[in-house]
């Protein structure tokens, strides 16, 4: 078996894209690993769909190089397409089959034995919690299970490198739980998981390394940490019953800051329990009533105000 | 750790197998959704039924036949119902081509290392199996209403196969609009002219009845040459270069379709 660890399951290089006048790629450069979770971290119209559809040969980019799994996007597709799978924000599923019908035609597809497709059909159905459902068209899951048996369907060809476009978006926090527990598991087996999420959080929970993304630009790259690190943003939020109180609260704490709201002010903190319980002593110690107290961690708004400079910085930057 | 990523040994594409996976997900999702056909197969039934016992006994009449009224005008019409049938399946084709089009499935399939053009054979050949059945009751309803062929064995079987080939070019050309189409709604308006045509030919009245104009159309538009054929095979008619003429435009109609759908399914995905 010829190992070759040291090539990416992923790397770009320049890459550009634009629809018309409107630039949604402005030179990308990025290089996954293999075997590796690799987040791209964008709020909506940031291009990240764009990207997954360029490097999962649904579109050609406008300019760059590349290369999945080893082949060029452009010149090879017919290789990427048997190397990777694609789980996209919308589901990719038919909708007038039942969930096991789903996978039989994904198994027939990938030319797996009838035995062997039917075997493993069986065998994911088991994995994803959807054996009960398994008889049932798909018109009838719920979003959650409908994302699950998504996934599912990529996984029947054992992709090497697997594309998962906003995978919880629209899902409860429960079902979002269950999949990033799926995409834990995967990458437990080996395989590159390229993965573009809006939520900090689940970039995260997730991700090697982050990459965030914005109007077509790559502004950070790092693991979790690293950019947290340079995201402040986190801070306590208190709020008080009687305006009087707010100065007094102001006074004694120094550093806060008023909030939109005419009664609550902004701590900064790094939401630790000791700085909490630094903070509650010193309202203590001066007797200041606190009508409601909340940790505000930092999220995918203040990755975009440290970053950008401005959440919605097309407004200030001139074309 | 096995974490390297290698180019799978076998590339290669198997067009006829994929085919007939695309060939069974289309005959399940037409079992799946039966209202579709029923629809697609009462349209030139109840069309049957207006013009042979609605307008049957005066059109008949004016045909200036031996035996004259209604039981005249049923072998005259039958061939344009049966026509009718096709196209109404057609249109049905071209509808869930609109509908495949808009559902994330088909995505997975452009990022899937199959034979592309298996998702539109798939569709063809759903088709006409679907039109072989909806041929079958709209015949064997014409014949419960009084229609009378004359052709033997030998002529129902190039009848059969004379309608495999209009059916193959129409489901081809559905397939290119059906792509076209953005919407649902519009698949089913862009077909309209195809459902109309048979009236705007020999199909329901002979076209020296018709004005200048709309019989100079009507004598050389494709479904009149279609509908000859039929009728020359069933009611044991001479054929004329009809048959020719007919086979002619199937053959151009199926391979614009096909080239045509093929270059719309190969098109930068844009959905």
């Amino acid at each position: 078996m010829t190992t070759r660890h040291f090539q990416p399951a992923i790397a770009v290089t320049g890459l550009r894209k634009s629809f018309g006048d409107h630039v949604v790629l402005d030179g990308i450069d990025l290089t996954v690993p293999q075997g590796t979770v690799f987040s791209l971290l964008g709020a909506n119209g940031a291009g990240k769909t764009t990207m997954v559809k360029i490097l999962s040969t649904l579109i050609s980019a406008d300019a760059g190089d590349a290369r999945v799994a080893g082949h060029d996007v452009a010149g090879e597709p017919d290789a990427v397409r048997a190397a990777i799978g694609v789980t996209g924000q919308f589901s990719a599923v038919d909708n007038l089959l039942t969930g096991r019908e789903n996978l039989h035609l994904m198994a027939d597809l990938h030319h797996l034995a009838r035995g062997d497709g039917r075997a493993r059909a069986t065998a994911l159905l088991e994995r994803f919690d959807l054996v009960e459902a398994a008889g049932k068209p798909v018109s009838t899951y719920s979003g959650g299970m409908r994302r699950r048996l998504d996934l599912a369907l990529t996984l029947v060809g054992s992709p090497r490198v697997i594309f998962l476009d906003e995978p919880t978006t629209g899902l409860d926090p429960r079902s979002r739980r269950e999949m990033w527990q799926i995409v834990r598991d995967l990458v437990a087996d080996g395989v590159t998981i390229f993965l573009t999420t809006q939520y900090l959080e689940e970039a995260d929970e997730l991700a090697d390394r982050i990459a965030v993304l914005d109007h077509g630009r790559v502004v950070a790259e790092g693991t979790a940490d690293e950019l947290t690190r340079r995201i402040p943003g986190g801070h306590v939020r208190l709020r008080f019953a009687d305006p009087q109180v707010v100065d007094t609260a102001l006074r004694a704490l120094g550093e806060a800051a008023r909030d939109s709201d005419a009664l609550a002010l902004r701590v900064p903190s790094d939401g630790s329990l000791r700085s909490l319980k630094t903070l509650i002593d010193r309202l203590e110690d001066r007797a200041i009533e606190v009508a409601e107290l909340s940790v505000h961690t930092p999220d995918l708004d203040d990755v975009f105000l440290a970053l950008t400079g401005n959440p919605k910085n097309e407004k200030v930057t001139s074309r | 750790m096995s974490t390297q990523v290698q180019a799978p040994a076998n590339l290669r594409f198997h067009p006829v197998r994929d085919s007939a996976t695309m060939l069974r997900r289309n005959l399940k999702r037409m079992l799946r959704y039966p209202s579709m056909t029923l629809t697609l197969v009462g349209m030139p039934v109840v069309f049957l039924l207006l013009f042979v016992y609605v307008f049957g006994g005066t059109l008949g009449a004016g045909l200036g036949g031996v035996s004259g009224g209604r039981a005249e005008y049923v072998n005259y019409v039958a061939p344009a119902i049966i026509l009718m049938t096709v196209t109404a399946t057609v249109q049905g084709t071209a509808i869930s081509i609109a509908m495949d089009m808009t559902e994330g499935i088909i995505a997975r399939f452009r990022t899937m290392h199959i034979a592309r053009v298996s998702v539109l054979t798939g569709h063809v050949l759903g088709s006409v199996i679907q039109t072989a059945f909806s041929l079958t009751v709209v015949t064997g309803v014409a014949l419960l209403v009084g229609f009378r062929p004359a052709a033997g064995l030998g002529a129902w079987l190039a009848t059969a196969g004379f309608l495999l080939a209009v059916t193959f070019a129409l489901v081809w050309l559905a397939v290119a609009l059906g792509q076209v189409s953005k919407t649902v709604e519009s698949a089913s308006n862009v077909l309209m002219p195809l459902v109309l045509l048979p009236f705007l030919g020999s199909g329901f009245v002979p076209t020296d009845s018709m004005p200048a104009g709309l019989r100079w159309f009507a004598e050389y538009q494709p479904f009149t040459s279609i509908i000859e054929t039929l009728r020359g095979l069933l009611m044991d008619k001479p054929l004329g270069n009809n048959a020719w003429i007919a086979l002619a435009w199937c053959a151009v109609l199926a391979l614009g379709g096909y080239l045509w759908s093929k270059k719309l399914f190969n098109r930068e995905y844009s959905r």
